[in-house]
């Protein structure tokens, strides 16, 4: 878990970055969108609903299963790429 | 009212038996059976099992009552429910299937190297599931009481039966395998009554889309901000609340589902570390199919409310009369209509003439009937309801049983415990909080009601930071991590007892309500 050597490892950089970029669209469409923009989004429509309110109530909850369905795939390439380090737990 | 009851006892029937039959199939025979199911589960099959262990009789009936009255102040359970899978996908899961253990607190006290903080965790985990599990045992005993009118207590009792067959016998295992029937029995009473309102409503048999659809020639959303804005309650489309309690109302809601111990162990259950990622993916697709659909069931529910409920007539027989499930409904005093003026006319707006009272679970407890659907259908969603209370009590406790015999006993004060003597406390402790459980489901002391609204609360401040900090910041030492703990539990706590906690939460201040549904419900997931 805490190996010290995993700090610098290009698969532990790698992994960080993709975390990162991922939670900050996370945190776009909900506290983003969702939240402080919604005043100004809701000019703007989605089918019949305000844009900022359907981000509130749909919105943000389709892209975070989108959002961790991305992970899971680079991660896979990662793994593959870097040798994976995740032998199977008896 | 009698074919609605033979409907919900051959519903409820059989999904019990069906309960019972995988008890009876999945018995466990290793401590890795009761833990972790063997660690055999496919992702696709835990995602499902985390969605019905996470969505409990709240989710499933009061949520959408909270949106329809709260509007887009509702959105905090929306997006903060869901998006805690997110840090739970990226941050947690995958590296504590890594670890390769049992327990929340296994993690704590070995990542640690520090049986006091195992100790801490143990007294967390405990107290969390403890405070989540009351909320849950009183649904099923709601249930029963509103559908067959089986007295409270005895619900209470026929629901500890079934979870004591399955959870005792089968430990993780059974859990795992009667969380996925569980899962499809409640997302069908779920969008069984949607899709035909759906369609009488907006003319598209998909709910999630005829909530941004158009509903007699103009946006029903629009169309339903226009009704709450000229009756005087608070625009649906913009809320009340400022934006930064709505940002931090969302922010503990995801933080604290990151942190929930039961979620958490759903994912030491599956095969690989790429599994837990996939799995967490799963779990929240299958949970967005409800929580896509739940904002769709509180606007329908909402505009029907309005438009067949106000300035109807109470007496009359013809299209202006006040509908038929009002008066059913009446009877339980879900709904309350106290006509002030006496002009026999129901009168329903913000204010002091406003003349109705409701309670916000009848949004889906009534909606089969407001749709005119046939007693099946009313019948298919106490099931769907007992099945989303037992899903999520099975999982709390075995959080309790685990902690008890594996964290306390085998890893703390008895540490030659043999294989079979951890297997036999282990369901010495499902049954001990089985009825501990069952008890407070009858007895609910009041701190409880106050404390289980802030299960998120507990969790976020106590196991969150706890955990991600001891992966990603290897220099997070025992001291850190137990002071982190204590003072987060502590604090949460004391927050708790001096502030009236749960008016913070939008419900649905300006139409009151009746004492039932307890608070307890209402705000666990």
């Amino acid at each position: 878990m805490s190996n010290k050597s995993r700090g610098a490892s290009p698969y532990w950089k790698a992994n960080l970055k993709l975390m990162g970029i991922l939670l900050s669209i996370w945190a776009l469409v909900s506290f983003g969108f969702g939240i402080f923009l919604r005043p100004f989004l809701d000019q703007f429509s989605v089918g019949g609903a305000p844009l900022g309110f359907w981000f509130a109530q749909q919105g943000s909850i389709i892209v975070f299963v989108i959002l961790i369905f991305v992970y899971t795939h680079f991660m896979k390439k990662l793994d593959a790429k870097y040798g994976s380090d995740e032998e199977q737990n008896p | 009212m009698s074919d609605v009851k033979l409907w919900t006892w051959i519903f409820v029937g059989l999904t019990f038996s069906l309960y019972i039959g995988i008890a009876i199939w999945s018995r466990a025979k290793t401590t890795g059976d009761f833990y972790v199911a063997d660690k055999h589960v496919h992702p696709v099959l835990n995602g499902m099992a985390t969605a019905a262990d996470w969505m409990s009789a709240a989710s499933f009936i009061s949520m959408a009552g909270i949106i329809a009255f709260a509007g887009y102040d509702g959105s905090v359970y929306l997006m903060g429910w869901t998006g805690g899978y997110v840090l739970l996908a990226l941050l947690l899961a995958p590296y504590l299937r890594k670890f390769g253990k049992f327990t929340v607190p296994d993690f704590i006290g070995d990542r640690y190297y520090s049986d006091a903080a195992r100790l801490v965790a143990v007294f967390c985990a405990i107290f969390i599931s403890f405070t989540y599990i009351a909320g849950q045992m009183q649904g099923v005993g709601i249930v029963f009481s509103r559908f067959l009118e089986v007295d409270v207590k005895w619900g209470v009792v026929i629901g500890m039966v079934i979870v004591f067959f399955y959870a005792v016998m089968g430990g993780m295992k059974g859990i795992t395998y009667t969380q996925i029937a569980q899962y499809c029995v409640l997302i069908f009473a779920y969008m069984v009554p949607v899709i035909f309102i759906s369609l009488q409503l907006t003319g598209t048999p998909i709910p999630q889309l005829g909530f941004i659809g158009n509903s007699g020639g103009e946006p029903l959303l629009q169309k339903l901000n226009g009704l709450t804005t000229d009756l005087g309650f608070t625009p649906y489309l913009s809320g009340s609340k400022s934006v930064w309690d709505i940002a931090a109302i969302t922010l503990a809601l995801m933080v604290g589902t990151a942190g929930l111990p039961h979620v958490i162990i759903r994912f030491f259950t599956v095969p690989k570390v790429a599994d837990a990622r996939k799995s967490a993916g799963w779990a929240l697709a299958f949970i967005a199919l409800l929580y896509l659909t739940a904002p769709a069931v509180g606007a329908f529910s909402r505009i029907n409310f309005i438009e067949t409920v106000n300035d109807s007539v109470y007496e009359a027989t013809d299209e202006t009369a006040t509908p038929d499930w009002f008066k059913t409904w009446e009877q339980t005093s879900l709904i309350e209509w106290d006509d002030k003026n006496d002009d026999g006319i129901v009168t329903y707006k913000a204010g002091p003439e406003n003349e109705v009272k409701v309670n916000r679970d009848i949004m889906v407890l009534a909606n089969p009937e407001i749709a005119g659907l046939p007693a099946w259908v009313i019948a298919l969603v106490a099931a769907g309801g007992l099945a989303a209370a037992l899903s999520t009590a099975a999982g709390l406790l075995l959080v309790i049983s685990a902690s008890v015999s594996h964290d306390l006993l085998k890893r703390v004060f008895v540490k030659d415990l043999s294989e079979k003597g951890e297997l036999r406390a282990a369901r010495l402790a499902a049954a001990g909080a089985i009825f501990a459980a069952g008890y407070l489901g009858i007895n609910p002391p009041g701190f409880v009601a106050q404390v289980v609204a802030f299960a998120f609360g507990l969790a976020a401040a106590s196991f969150f930071p706890a955990i991600v900090l001891g992966i990603f910041w290897t220099r997070t030492s025992k001291q850190g991590a137990i002071a982190g703990m204590l003072s987060g539990i502590g604090f949460t706590t004391a927050y708790i007892s001096i502030s009236n906690s749960s008016t913070r939460l939008p419900t649905c201040p300006t139409i009151g309500g009746s004492a039932y549904p307890p608070k307890v419900l209402a705000h666990s997931a």
